[in-house]
């Protein structure tokens, strides 16, 4: 009954803060020069204005921004994404073609950056002070600091360009025709680079998160208490201080994961992966409004729901919050 | 060492050869350039060889595959091997048959007959036939298609007195040259049977495309790869070679010469990678790199005057401009020798280039701020004359130019204000509202001045059509003169007016055609038949196979 509660206060707040987010969107992309047509004779590289006129009349983008603000938040109440003038397809489709790219791609940079974060943060904070705590933050600061693009490009220069051992680019091998777990293999082998690209700069971050915190914990009582009962240290790091140091991790990946959904137009477009991040950029250039607003739309509600996980996850590693209070 | 490659490499783009490595064999400029390290008859001894995949990489994302309705470069990558053209370009600019055996053309030029390839099958099996012709012409070419509607305003109909023969009726003459050239890039034919009664627009076909070429379409991944097949009945017996290609579309720079490289791709076209890859890969004896098979594709880099602004209505300002900027330099230094300044709007790749017909302007700084001087723009006390914006069309080539053009102008007290738009914004900005002072964009040559080189000096165009007279020029002289080689039928009287279309376009300036660039391909050393024709990329590439 509490959960039930939980969800509709949520819903309730969601509705507004999507209408703000879709037509903050829409507004900005009205004050943009040029519209889906003027991106559409770039393209072609010519035009004379009555094709012009007539591809306007056709794409419904004659009349005045508010009306087809109103006409757009109308289809949407009713499920209807739209129509992408870039793709000539529904929206919908386009971005369900696009998305098992871009979550296989983001599952698994989350996870590994989760993991790799947590063991490399909890061995940090245990030898603090000492070199190996010295070596690993240096690290964790190069991963921060350096670009994913650069990284990804120096990966394909070493292991596609060098060594021949990851294919540079794309999700599957298309010149050998792949079919059941042959073709997941070879997925999987395409993405190896880029979730490793991907998840550094995550990883960089739950590093000296989890660093940090662990020390914190560390400095507290119950840590002394546990010490003076005599648990061996690894139940003190492993049961008592990891388990309270792992909830600002939690919080921050709520955030991110939304972010990293979004897509990462560099990543993809190093690795010329079909994800959501390129798509949403080439809405931009295509001023593909309906593209644009479907991809945020459909963000909006993964943060939202994501969100809504953390906090029942919250629950589960400390009783003593409860989910809605 | 990178003044003396670059000396080499302009040479290669003069002699429009295929750049390879020189130095692994030895050979000094000047020494005959072989072709992948063996010579052209060595080359044709070899037999071909069956089968394989062909992965190339494009940068653009196409919404529609159908050329019938719309022509650009890249949609001619994507479709040229599915859907055919009645002709194709072939070497010396000269017409070779594709879907059209032989054509000729009435006294007065408003008749054009073409004949039709016999035996030819749809990919769905069906014949092709006159029929098909007469309705992309009159549905798709005249009503819809950029360029087409253009080309083909004055056609009034399409006769077929029978299933091979096609004949063209104008109400204007239209010059055969004109029409043949132009036909390469215009006149692709895709089935009535599956366009008919149809809402063209919407038509699946589009995405899907069904045609006579030697490859069948598989499927299509906007943003991502087209996948063909061989056609097993194509017209030209034992033709394809290859089983498959895929077309990849792979957006970054660096990460296409990363997958030249590990071989992911084996070629790349349009200058698609950077300049110092280009120079680099050159050296490698794995690929070919140069200019060869994309003479038709020549560009113009362009620096354009908005006339109608008080400092730019005087010519003398738009002289003093062009005078200020290096043009030879920017070629050597920065389009590391791929490149070379251009004159007048007509290339020198193309067969209506006239020596001498363009007026030519040096770079000369002192008499630059002479003229400027001279029309009253004198220094004021912080030594600047003007402020003026530029906007560069959206591309790396351009925004650098853009920036040299900048430095070039601050030497004479003309300060530069950069703005940079995508390529939406530009078109809404400069070409719709005429907001700009000085702009800078490509203009595409398109093998004949009448299709896309006068339209940009010509006035009377309707105001926002794209890549028009955006200058705000007029010339009665140089509108008539443009209107009357339209319809002008006998062909060295025609070239003779474009050779004066140069000289009134280039005397008052409207715009700089500044640089004149081959685009460049980047393709393994394994390809065999690639690069064979001036606009190859574009083409078939029936006779294309893979050395093992």
């Amino acid at each position: 009954m509490r959960l039930l509660r939980l969800t509709l206060h949520r819903l309730a707040v969601s509705v507004p803060v999507l209408l703000i987010i879709l037509c903050g969107v829409f507004l900005v992309l009205q004050l943009a020069p040029g519209d889906a047509v003027d991106a559409l004779l770039g393209q072609m590289g010519t035009a004379d204005a009555t094709l012009a006129e007539q591809l306007r009349e056709q794409y419904g983008l004659s009349g005045n921004a508010a009306s087809r603000l109103v006409v757009y938040l109308w289809r949407l109440v009713r499920l209807d994404l739209g129509f992408s003038v870039s793709y000539n397809q529904p929206v919908l489709d386009v971005i369900l073609s696009r998305l098992p790219a871009t979550l296989a791609l983001v599952v698994s940079a989350l996870a590994l950056a989760f993991f790799a974060g947590a063991i490399v943060g909890v061995a940090a904070a245990t030898k603090f002070g000492r070199w190996q705590d010295t070596l690993i933050s240096l690290l964790g600061l190069v991963f921060y600091a350096a670009p994913s693009f650069w990284l990804g490009l120096m990966g394909i220069l070493v292991f596609s360009v060098w060594l021949g051992w990851l294919p540079s680019g794309g999700l599957q091998d298309l010149s050998a025709n792949y079919s059941g777990p042959r073709l997941v293999l070879d997925m999987a082998r395409h993405l190896l680079m880029p979730t490793v690209t991907l998840a550094t700069i995550y990883f960089a971050i739950y590093l000296r998160v989890i660093r940090a915190s662990m020390l914190e914990v560390l400095s507290l009582d119950f840590v002394r208490t546990a010490r003076a009962k005599g648990l061996r240290e690894s139940a003190v790091i492993y049961r008592h201080v990891l388990r309270n140091a792992l909830l600002p991790m939690i919080t921050i990946i709520g955030l991110q994961a939304g972010a990293m959904l979004g897509g990462s137009v560099a990543i993809e477009s190093v690795f010329s992966l079909p994800g959501l991040g390129r798509l949403a950029y080439e809405a931009v250039v295509q001023r593909d409004l309906n593209m644009l607003l479907g991809i945020v739309f459909m963000s909006s509600i993964l943060v939202i729901v994501i969100n809504f996980a953390v906090d029942l996850l919250y629950a589960q590693i400390d009783p003593r919050i409860e989910a809605g209070a | 060492m990178r003044r003396r490659m670059g000396r080499h490499h302009r040479k290669g783009c003069e002699m429009n050869d295929l750049m390879i490595n020189r130095r692994a064999f030895g050979l000094g400029a000047g020494a005959t350039i072989l072709a992948g390290g063996m010579s052209p008859a060595a080359l044709a001894q070899e037999t071909p060889r069956r089968g394989g995949v062909l992965t190339v990489q494009t940068y653009s994302d196409l919404r529609t595959l159908n050329p019938a309705m719309r022509a650009s470069y890249a949609i001619h990558i994507y479709t040229s091997k599915m859907v055919e053209p009645l002709v194709d370009l072939g070497v010396d600019n000269q017409p070779v048959p594709k879907l059209a055996t032989s054509w000729s053309s009435s006294a007065d030029g408003k008749t054009i007959t073409f004949k039709l390839r016999e035996g030819v099958k749809w990919h769905d099996g069906k014949p092709f036939t006159s029929a098909d012709v007469q309705f992309c012409a009159m549905e798709m070419w005249k009503k819809y298609q950029n360029y087409g509607t253009l080309l083909h305003r004055f056609l009034s109909a399409v006769d077929t007195p029978d299933p091979h023969t096609a004949v063209f009726r104008y109400d204007q003459p239209m010059p055969m040259e004109l029409l043949l050239r132009a036909a390469c890039e215009l006149c692709y034919v895709v089935p009535k049977h599956v366009f008919e009664g149809t809402d063209l627009l919407k038509n699946p076909a589009n995405l899907a495309p069904v045609g006579t070429g030697p490859f069948k379409f598989v499927s299509y991944a906007p943003g991502q790869n087209l996948i063909m097949e061989r056609n097993p009945d194509y017209w030209v017996a034992g033709q394809p070679y290859l089983d498959r290609l895929i077309i990849r579309v792979i957006n970054d720079a660096a990460a296409t010469t990363a997958s030249l490289e590990s071989g992911d791709v084996q070629a790349s076209f349009f200058s698609a990678i950077p300049r110092t890859d280009i120079v680099r890969l050159a050296k490698d004896n794995r690929f070919r790199v140069g200019t060869k098979g994309n003479e038709a594709y020549t560009i113009l880099n362009t620096i354009g005057f908005n006339t109608r602004k008080k400092e730019l209505a005087d010519v003398r300002v738009r002289r003093a401009l062009a005078h200020a900027v290096d043009l030879n330099f920017y070629c050597e230094e920065f389009l590391m020798g791929y490149g070379k300044p251009a004159k007048g709007p007509i290339p020198s790749t193309s067969s209506f280039f006239v020596p001498g017909s363009a007026q030519e302007y040096p770079y000369d700084p002192k008499k630059a701020e002479a003229l400027l001087d001279e029309a009253g723009f004198k220094k004021g006390p912080d030594g600047t004359r003007m402020s003026l914006r530029l906007m560069p069309n959206q591309s790396d080539d351009i925004r650098a130019f853009a920036t040299y053009i900048q430095q070039s102008l601050q030497k004479i007290g003309v300060k530069v204000n950069i703005e940079l738009l995508d390529a939406a914004g530009y078109i809404a900005k400069v070409n719709r509202d005429w907001d700009f002072e000085l702009c800078t964009d490509t203009n595409l040559y398109r093998g004949d001045p009448g299709v896309g080189s006068t339209i940009w000096f010509q006035s009377g165009v309707p105001a926002g059509t794209p890549w028009s007279n955006q200058f705000g020029w007029t010339s009665p002289k140089l509108d008539k003169l443009v209107e009357d080689a339209l319809v002008e039928t006998d062909s060295p009287k025609r070239k003779a007016m474009y050779g004066e279309f140069v000289k009134l376009a280039t005397d008052e300036i409207p715009v700089l055609m500044a640089l004149e660039q081959v685009f460049i391909s980047v393709a393994s050393a394994k390809l065999r038949n690639d690069h064979n024709s001036p606009r190859w990329p574009g083409t078939s590439w029936a006779d294309v196979w893979i050395a093992s």
